[in-house]
């Protein structure tokens, strides 16, 4: 039937599940990418869904790659077609010489297949009513018997299926082995059945070693609870809530005082985003560390407390789980849209910190961070964080903690100090950094106490209308900025193997596509230097490596080039050496769509020699 | 603002109260506000009730969103600290505040325009949440510092002094409070110190979500005929229902009240308001009652003040969330890490 040769793959395909949202396929698909890990084969799993709960379609993109490129790559080798409503579309994206996976119970007329793929029905829905009476459990287990059906197809070994069965259902010995139930009828219907294994295979190997499995904004509540943050409030908004309900949960596990069970956090749902802030910026005021999660239209409206923030130096951290804007955007689609909106958010003349973590372990490192740096700086921290890193489960390397760190608390006056009889101006620079003392409320009876606003004022906290003084203050706010260039994470340079005019720099959630595009730029005979940007203010070394190189391409996922933006404005460079290179449609950047759009410019660059041209 | 220092000295025969401290300590800096100003009597009304509790003024976390009212906190309590935020959103920033530290006292100031319009969801969130504070609204019915235009509490038909006619109509917070849960309910006017004061004291000593409602006439935008927050208007309809004395600690009552006239009513912290009955059948434990009885007076065109609801039983923010004792600002990575054995266990449960 097929007039295209079977793709034939060994721990390197696309596999996508497309289902209807609400069926309970979200976790027999999560089960599938985790039973691929089991087998030492790294995967790298998406998840695709709309901004509804139920009916409407979604999808779960499975990449096995041994090779470990955990970017999208684009393309389908096997798509597992459970949503009628897609299934054109669906059937089409398969690439040719692929698989289509579907429930044969109801005939399908021939048009509505392809003669390049090979096309593996199995009666889903006749399986599963003959065994099962009860319509929740027939939903459940048509996902779980796919799955094994799935697994035979292949070749993946079922004890380790079983096995994470075993794990997920723990003391619920009825669910554990009606699952596992399932997953055989699947797995011996299509022995019996179907040619099995087909060209696509898992074979188990070492490729995976101690990496976790974790999605980004979990890992960054994680971050939130070692790096000390005590008071958290925040309102709904996708994708970032679950950063906030991952913090509740920890802190669950974590926070409770084991003689007293009383909470050693608060997490307040806030009204709005200004509410959230609010708390966020009063808790800090009080010397607490908190935080508040959000994404593209939250950070619009916490935009004037941030400039408090910024003006009266008083600590946040903003975790921006970045989503396709503007407006309401594609609430649902990736994006690394807000770097503009939040590096000069508010009015008036505002700089802001902003930290890029490429992985979920980079989001626990850097949330942890940020709450020193926020102490440290007396600013808004920026932990941007987008929706391919946040809501996807990422394999990444093991989260670490050294028991001998020590929270910095920041430039704090204490009651003894005052006592001593050190000079206390609340914003008086007294070492040259531009980071001023701070008291916390109820410190002494009669020293140290002072009134903040947003109103300008001197050194002294005291209200004042005077350009000098004003002039003064935004001067040391400037300073301060510069501090923190040497504060935060700095950039990481890889250089080409040979010595080269080009540079790429890139940050956040391209990180795997870049470093795998890299490779298949190098197949084609471009050299590249690399430099992975971790924060904002930029470091020196950025600098540098624009003065190093002719060109410099600047990769990112939003229309307009906001990192490039923000480079050639900080830098004072010429724009024209730097070439944007964006990718917006709301998917995540892919490998190839990196290497086609940087190996298209460099062809475009050569310049071909007058003679061998006309030759 | 403050271009006069104030001067520091002061009569040696000052009173002092139980820690010591005089009336003087607990002022703050020279009021920039107009002479005659309805909330320089609530400020002096704040200071004397902070002097006569005997609190420590440094303990005191004084909280404002923007605004002539929201200015105040600079002009009492010197030797606090002091919070002027953003418009309209002192309520969060206070609730913020007394996440991280449960052991000050709070006090929020804010006006009209501050919480009824651009904070009116602050503030009715701040109470529904309970949040132990003492939140007072210095109500003038105007937006001073931008010159006179109508805020929400204006009352519909009254005249600006522009002449213009208020046709939307008025937003009454304390209704609102008392709706929203607020465990200390409470309205007063700015020239009537001798309610004013109590009630700031009772309020402050109240564990829960107090409010009081203060009316203070504009004396630069809005004290003129056809306003119904001008000195002569709120005198001529004020509708006291009781008045208080707060009595600190548990010693017999020493003050003579005519039998009958009088509830105590003693609060979490031990401390006891003596409410000398106005109205005799106003009962300031019955939420429903009391919302009944402010509508239909309101009707009347008549302000009702006093102390409105108190529930002394009430719960608060921390008790909600079940927080440590201890505030959260004091707690180090020692009790706040879970440290690496743990992220060890964490680590092998996502592989």
């Amino acid at each position: 039937m097929s007039d295209k040769k079977p793709i034939s793959s060994v721990n390197d395909f696309v596999v996508r599940f497309a289902n209807v949202n609400g069926s309970g396929s979200a976790s027999a698909n999560e089960l599938f990418a985790r039973a691929i890990l089991r087998h030492g084969v790294p995967v790298s799993p998406r998840n695709i869904f709309p901004s509804n709960i139920q009916g409407l379609p979604t999808w779960y993109e499975v990449r096995v790659t041994e090779a470990g490129h955990l970017g999208a790559r684009g393309g389908v080798d096997m798509m597992v077609a459970m949503n009628p409503q897609t299934w054109d579309k669906d059937v089409a994206g398969i690439e040719p010489g692929g698989y289509l996976f579907y429930d044969s119970t109801k005939p399908m007329p021939s048009t509505k297949f392809r003669d390049d793929i090979t096309v593996i029905g199995v009666p889903l829905t006749a399986i599963t009513n003959s065994t099962y009476t009860d319509p929740r459990q027939r939903q459940l287990f048509k996902n779980i018997i796919y799955l094994g059906a799935l697994a035979a197809l292949l070749d993946m070994d079922p004890k380790l299926i079983e096995q994470l069965i075993g794990e997920q259902y723990k003391g619920k010995e009825k669910l554990l082995s009606s699952n596992v139930h399932a997953l055989h009828l699947g797995r011996d219907w299509a022995l019996q059945n179907l040619k099995c294994p087909i060209g696509l295979r898992v074979k188990k190997s070492d490729k995976v070693g101690d990496r976790i499995f974790i999605e980004g904004n979990s890992a960054a509540a994680l971050g939130a609870v070692y790096g000390g943050a005590t008071v958290c409030a925040w309102y709904p908004i996708t994708p970032s809530s679950s950063v906030a309900e991952a913090f509740t949960s920890h802190c669950k596990k974590y926070r409770h005082d084991p003689e007293t069970g009383k909470a050693k956090y608060a997490i307040v749902q806030g009204e709005d985003e200004l509410a959230s802030i609010g708390i966020v910026i009063g808790a800090s005021w009080n010397g607490a560390r908190a935080f508040t999660a959000t994404s593209g239209p939250g950070i619009s409206l916490m935009t004037e407390f941030i400039g408090l923030s910024y003006f009266a130096e008083i600590p946040a951290v903003i975790m921006n789980i970045q989503r396709a804007g503007p407006s309401t955007g594609m609430p649902t689609r990736t994006q690394q849209c807000d770097i503009i909106a939040c590096a000069y958010a508010s009015h008036g003349d505002t700089k802001h910190v902003l930290l890029f973590p490429e992985d979920p372990a980079e989001a626990f490192e850097f949330a942890a961070a940020a709450f020193d740096l926020a102490e440290r700086l007396q600013t808004t921290i920026f932990l941007m964080l987008d929706l391919d890193i946040g809501m996807n489960h990422r394999l990444c390397r093991p989260l670490k903690w050294d028991d001998a760190r020590q929270y910095d608390r920041g430039k704090i006056m204490t009651a003894e100090m005052l006592e001593e009889g050190r000079d206390f101006g609340r914003y008086l620079d007294v070492d040259g950094d531009g980071i001023p003392y701070r008291t916390y409320p109820g410190t002494h009876p009669t020293k140290g106490s002072y009134f903040t606003r947003g109103t300008s004022r001197d050194r002294y906290a005291r209200y004042s209308e005077e350009g000098p003084v004003y002039a003064d203050n935004m001067q040391r706010l400037v300073r301060k900025f510069e501090t923190a260039q040497d504060l935060v994470p700095r950039p990481l340079q890889a250089n080409a193997e040979r010595p080269t005019k080009y540079g790429v720099i890139y940050f956040g959630s391209t990180s795997p596509a870049m470093d795998e595009a890299i490779g298949l730029l190098e197949a084609r005979g471009h050299q590249l230097d690399r430099l992975r940007i971790r924060a904002f203010p930029f470091h020196s070394s950025v600098a540098s490596f624009l003065a190093e190189h002719d060109f410099v391409y600047v990769v990112e996922q939003n229309r307009d080039s906001q990192l490039r933006q923000l480079i050639v404005n900080e830098n004072g460079i010429d724009p024209v050496r730097l070439v944007p290179i964006v990718h917006y449609d709301g998917s995540p950047i892919t490998a190839r769509f990196i290497a086609k759009a940087i190996g298209d410019h460099q062809d475009h660059l050569k310049v071909t020699p007058l003679r061998k041209a006309v030759s | 603002m403050t271009y006069i220092a104030k001067p520091k000295f002061h009569h040696p025969g000052l009173k002092k109260n139980e820690l010591g401290y005089t009336h003087r300590d607990y002022e703050g800096k020279i009021s920039t506000l107009c002479a005659g100003c309805g909330h320089d009597s609530i400020t002096a009304s704040i200071i004397e009730a902070c002097y006569e509790l005997s609190i420590e003024p440094h303990r005191v976390a004084k909280i404002s969103g923007i605004g002539c009212s929201s200015k105040t906190p600079d002009y009492f309590l010197g030797n606090s600290h002091g919070f002027n935020s953003v418009h309209g959103r002192m309520p969060s920033v206070l609730t913020g505040a007394n996440l991280a530290n449960r052991d000050l006292i709070y006090l929020g100031v804010s006006g009209d325009g501050d919480s009824a319009s651009i904070g009116f969801g602050q503030f009715a969130h701040s109470i529904r949440r309970c949040v132990n504070m003492t939140y007072i609204v210095e109500n003038n019915g105007v937006y001073g510092l931008t010159k006179g235009q109508f805020s929400a509490t204006a009352d519909r038909g009254s005249k600006s002094k522009k002449g213009v006619t208020n046709t939307d109509n008025a937003i009454d917070l304390v209704a609102i409070a008392l709706q929203l849960g607020a465990t200390f309910v409470a309205r007063s006017f700015s020239g009537d110190k001798t309610q004013l004061v109590p009630l700031i004291a009772a309020a402050i000593r109240h564990k829960g979500a107090s409010f009081i409602d203060v009316i203070s006439p504009c004396i630069a935008f809005n004290n003129h005929a056809g306003s119904t927050k001008s000195f002569d208007y709120v005198r001529e309809h004020n509708d006291a229902v009781n008045r208080l004395d707060v009595l600190v600690g548990r010693d017999p009552i020493a003050v003579d009240y005519a039998p009958g006239t009088v509830q105590v009513v003693e609060q979490h912290d031990g401390s006891r308001v003596a409410l000398r009955k106005i109205d005799a059948d106003y009962d300031p434990h019955d939420r429903l009652g009391a919302m009944t009885f402010l509508q239909k007076h309101a009707a009347k065109g008549q302000i009702v003040t006093g102390l409105l609801y108190v529930d002394p039983e009430a719960e608060d923010l921390h008790e909600h969330l079940n927080t440590v004792e201890t505030p959260l600002n004091t707690l180090e990575a020692d009790t706040l890490c879970p440290g690496s054995a743990v992220l060890d266990k964490i680590n092998a449960s996502l592989r």
